[in-house]
This record gives C-alpha cells, structure tokens and sequence, in this order.
C-alpha cells in the first residue's frame, strides 16, 4: 500500500534559548515512519517523547533539521506547496476552543474552505456533509461557547474534514474532555477511518484509545521505540512499564496473572477476550 | 455570573427592519444621521424623527429596550442642556439673580435634545435588528473598495470575528480565574477604589498569560486550515440584496431631500 506520510531520518530541535548558556536539545533523533492509506495508527508516549513534535512534522508546521518528511509525495521543505500539504493533512489539536475561528458553528466549518477559496454553492453542500459525518448538523447554527467539549471538538473535527483531506493528525484531541466527551469523539475518528478511508494518526496518552487503532507507534526520548499491532505492543508489559507507560487494564491482570503462576496470554487488550480467559482458567 | 452577559444588544426577530439587507442598514442609518444633521429648524428635524419612528414600529423592537439605550446617554444630554440654557445670549425670558434663560437658549437646548436622542436612537435600531457577526460582515464588504489603497480591511474584520469569538470564553475564563483566586483568600470586594484595583491584579495577570497562549494555538490551527489572508477568499454566506432594500434605502432618501428642501424654503 501507498505510504501517505513519511518521515525519513528526521531530526529536529528547536532553537536554543539566547539567555541560556544550554545548547539546543535535538526533540527528535532520527526518527523515521511510514504511515501507509486507510491505517489508524496511535502514537503514544510519556511527556516530552517528542510524540507532539513528530506530528507537527506532518503537515509542514515544522520542518526538519536534517531528513526528509513527505506528506501525500510531497516535500514538506517545499514553502510553494505548504497549502497543498495542509489540505491534504488536516491537523486537530488538543484544546477545542482555541481551534475555533468564527462565531456561528457552521460557519466555522467553512472557514478552511473560505480560504480555499471554493465556491459558495458548493462548500455549503461540504459543509452539511461534514457536519453530518461528525453528527453535529443540527448544531450548525448554534453559538460555539453553547456547545459542549466534546462537541466543539467534533466541531473542530468537522473543520478539518471539510477540506476533504485523506489523513487527519490528532494531537491528544481527547486530552481536556470528560469521558463521555472523549467517547463521542473517539467513535467519531473511528467512523472516519471506517467508513470514509481516512488515514488517522491519533496521539494518546490513553492505552484503551490506542488499542483501538490498527497500530501503535511508541516514542521516547525523540525515538521510535515500538512499532506494531497494538496486541503485540501491550503484550511487553515490561518493556512499556520502563518507558513509563501503562497497558490496558485487562493486559495488566493477564500479566500479573501469568507472574503468580498461571498460565494466560497477555495479547489480550481487551474486556471480552479477557474474560473468556478468566472462564478458561476457572474451569 | 458573568456568563449570561449577550454580546453587543442584538434582539432577534424577523421583521422587515430585521431581514434587510445589512449594507443597506448602515448607509441607511448614515443617510438618516446626515439629515438630523441638515436640518436646522424644527421641521426638518420632525420630518426626520417621523422617519426613525416608522422604522422603529416596523421593527418591533420593545420601547423599553430603545429606552434602555438612552441611559448612557443621559449626562451628555444633561450637559449640552445647561450650556445652552444658561449661555446663550438673546432675549431674556426668565431672569434670577445672576442666572439668565433666553429664548434663544430654550429653542437651541430642545432642538439639541431631539437631535441627539434621535441620533443615539436611530444608531440603536441598526444594532437592535442587526446581529453583530452580520454587522461585521457587512462592514468588510462595504468597506472593501478601501483595500485597494492599502486599508487591511480584511484583517480588521477577521480581528473582530476573533475578538467576538472568544468574548464568552474569556469570560467564562475569568469567572474561574476569580473562583480559584478567592478559594486561596483573595479579597475583591472590600477596600477602597485604589485596594480593589490592586486586587485585579492576580486576575489579569493569568487571564493575559492564557490570552496569549490562546492566540499562539488559535494561530497555528488557523494556518492549519491553510489561512493565508484575505486574498482569494471566498464566503459561506452571501449578502443578498433585493427590492425591498433599494425601496428602503430610497425612501431614507427622500426624507433626505424633505430635510433639505425644509432648510432652503426656511432658511
């Protein structure tokens, strides 16, 4: 399959602070990925992983030191197509109301492709899709600041999706919600990735989030640690306990399980297959 | 608390006045500020408030919401009054001690009062029928001929969609803000004037911080969606304009012309 972004021996830093005698720190080692059409891939990793920086690099808001990153075959070092990247990947940020431009929902909706400069005719028929693929139509006239968070960030979510992109970035987009407000917003980026085709790069700190993507990337300290399905990722419980990061619960359990002696299968992230191992063992 | 506050005084409805045209309103309001302005006896002045009246029952706007607007305006009115009243030469009409009223004064301190309170009563009704991302809209529009010598017309109006935009957030901001500093034993509401203004202090400085921060991420998502200023844009909504509003904007003309006419035949 075609790889939609890829990052190629990236390294990266931002400039040094002038009033401290610190060199700059490199955020990002040589990190290199390809992120293939149609996957959901989750990136997680502790703070300061570079997890955050490494997402910004796909749709040209930063640009490597030294390597290369190409967005949909473009060259993101490429000042002439930053547009041409941007509405190709669309980018979703942590706070949903600083995401916000304009003052009525749908027409903030509009607004990247007000930029885009499409006509009026035919983005009013974008914006009623995008809104309906996030279920968000009947709030289209409704004030931002009356919407809840994690409809705003549907909101934002619709934004972006009415560039019409083929990859979304999501950068900890479920960080400030409550859980029904991350619920609502997870099964939304699910359905995009199901239904439209959209590659999704989700970035969590959120294990049961990630272990609904097709794949998780793991960072640390500006380097790609892991990469794989997420059964196999969170079946290291130790290796992800020294990275500082957590498992699901459930793998947790199977874990601690199989240390006192029994005899389970840690491959398991999920409530369902968990318990049917429980009922094996009780047998 | 702070966060029933409406943004600017829009009353919603869906009469005529409501449903024009929003370019049209302005210049109609300015056309009508014009002719309060020509008129220079009580004529024209009349033809002119007969004008604001029918607008104003046509927009079914509550009395008491046009008479709210005047209460800022009071000690403006209030001031040119006694300057006219008491300052004015002319034949004397009431006389007491060192004060004198002349006839003069009394015809200049009425005619003041009606022009003003028409003056702040007309501008009222646009912004009563008119919401305020409408007004903006419109004023970008209309203004649009100026970006051609240079004016960052777009960018104006941009800033204020923004600064609309995040009203209710800030506020809705500082209200936490205000909760959190009063949990640790703030004190805002005794003290003089000069003790309270110190108060603000541990409130301002953290909503600026986070103003800030806003702007920085607002901006980045802004580019994201491939922002690059106003040139060629194109807009969800367009301004419709029909019949009804060159009827309107041609009708504020005429009483225009009344005015004027007024002024030549008493003049």
């Amino acid at each position: 399959m075609e790889n939609i972004i890829s990052l190629e021996n990236v390294e990266f830093s931002y400039p040094a602070d002038p009033d401290s005698n610190e060199p700059a720190k490199l955020i990002l080692k040589d990190v290199s990925l390809d992120i293939k059409k149609g996957e959901f891939v989750a990136v997680l990793g502790h703070n300061g992983s570079g997890k955050s920086t490494a997402a910004k690099h796909m749709n040209a808001i930063l640009v490597p030191d030294k390597g290369k990153v190409y967005a949909d075959g473009i060259d993101t070092s490429d000042e002439n197509r930053i547009f041409d990247i941007r509405r190709h990947v669309g980018m979703v940020f942590q706070n949903p109301d600083n995401q916000i431009v304009a003052t009525i929902v749908e027409e903030d909706v509009a607004f990247a492709l007000e930029n885009m400069g499409v006509e009026p005719k035919e983005m009013r028929q974008r914006v009623d899709e995008a809104l309906k693929s996030v279920g968000m139509y009947e709030y289209r006239e409704h004030a931002p600041h009356q919407l809840s968070g994690g409809q705003k960030q549907r909101i934002a979510i619709a934004g972006i999706i009415a560039m019409r992109p083929d990859c979304i970035v999501l950068d900890e987009p479920t960080a400030m919600l409550d859980p029904k407000g991350r619920s609502e917003v997870l099964k939304t980026i699910r359905r995009l990735n199901k239904d439209y085709g959209i590659t999704i790069v989700l970035i969590t700190h959120y294990m049961d989030e990630a272990a609904q993507a097709d794949r998780i990337v793991v960072m640390d300290s500006g380097k790609v640690v892991m990469d794989g399905v997420p059964k196999d990722i969170f079946s290291e419980v130790e290796l992800m306990k020294s990275l500082g990061l957590d498992v699901p619960q459930v793998t947790e359990l199977m874990y601690e399980l199989g240390k006192n002696g029994f005899k389970t299968d840690t491959h398991i992230i999920n409530e369902e297959e968990c318990t049917e191992a429980l009922l094996k063992l009780l047998k | 608390m702070l966060k029933d506050i409406t943004i600017g005084q829009y009353f919603p409805g869906k009469s005529v006045v409501h449903r024009l045209d929003p370019r049209f309103k302005i210049i109609i309001t300015a056309v009508f500020i014009v002719a309060l302005f020509c008129a220079d006896n009580f004529l024209g002045l009349a033809v002119s408030c007969v004008f604001l009246t029918v607008s104003f029952l046509i927009s079914e706007i509550p009395l008491r919401l046009m008479m709210k607007s005047l209460k800022p305006i009071v000690p403006i009115i209030l001031f040119t009054t006694v300057l006219n009243l008491f300052f004015l030469d002319g034949v004397t009409f009431f006389k007491l001690g060192f004060i004198k009223i002349t006839y003069e004064g009394l015809e200049t301190s009425a005619f003041m009062i009606i022009r003003i309170i028409a003056l702040i009563m007309g501008s009222s009704l646009l912004t009563y029928t008119t919401s305020p991302i409408t007004l903006t809209d419109a004023i970008e529009r209309l203004l649009a001929p100026l970006s051609k010598i240079k004016l960052p017309v777009h960018e104006l109006a941009m800033m204020m969609t923004i600064a609309l935009r995040f009203i209710p957030t800030l506020i809705e901001e500082t209200d936490k803000i205000m909760s959190a500093q009063k949990a640790r034993g703030a004190d805002m509401e005794s003290g003089g004037l000069l003790q309270r203004a110190k108060a603000l202090t541990p409130i301002l400085i953290p909503l600026f911080v986070s103003a800030f921060r806003r702007a920085e991420e607002l901006a980045l998502a802004m580019e994201c969606r491939c922002y690059h200023g106003g040139e060629g844009r194109t807009r969800l909504k367009q301004l419709k304009s029909g019949a009804a509003d060159y009827f309107a904007l041609g009708i504020s003309f005429i009483f225009l012309d009344m005015v004027i006419f007024l002024n030549i035949i008493f003049g």
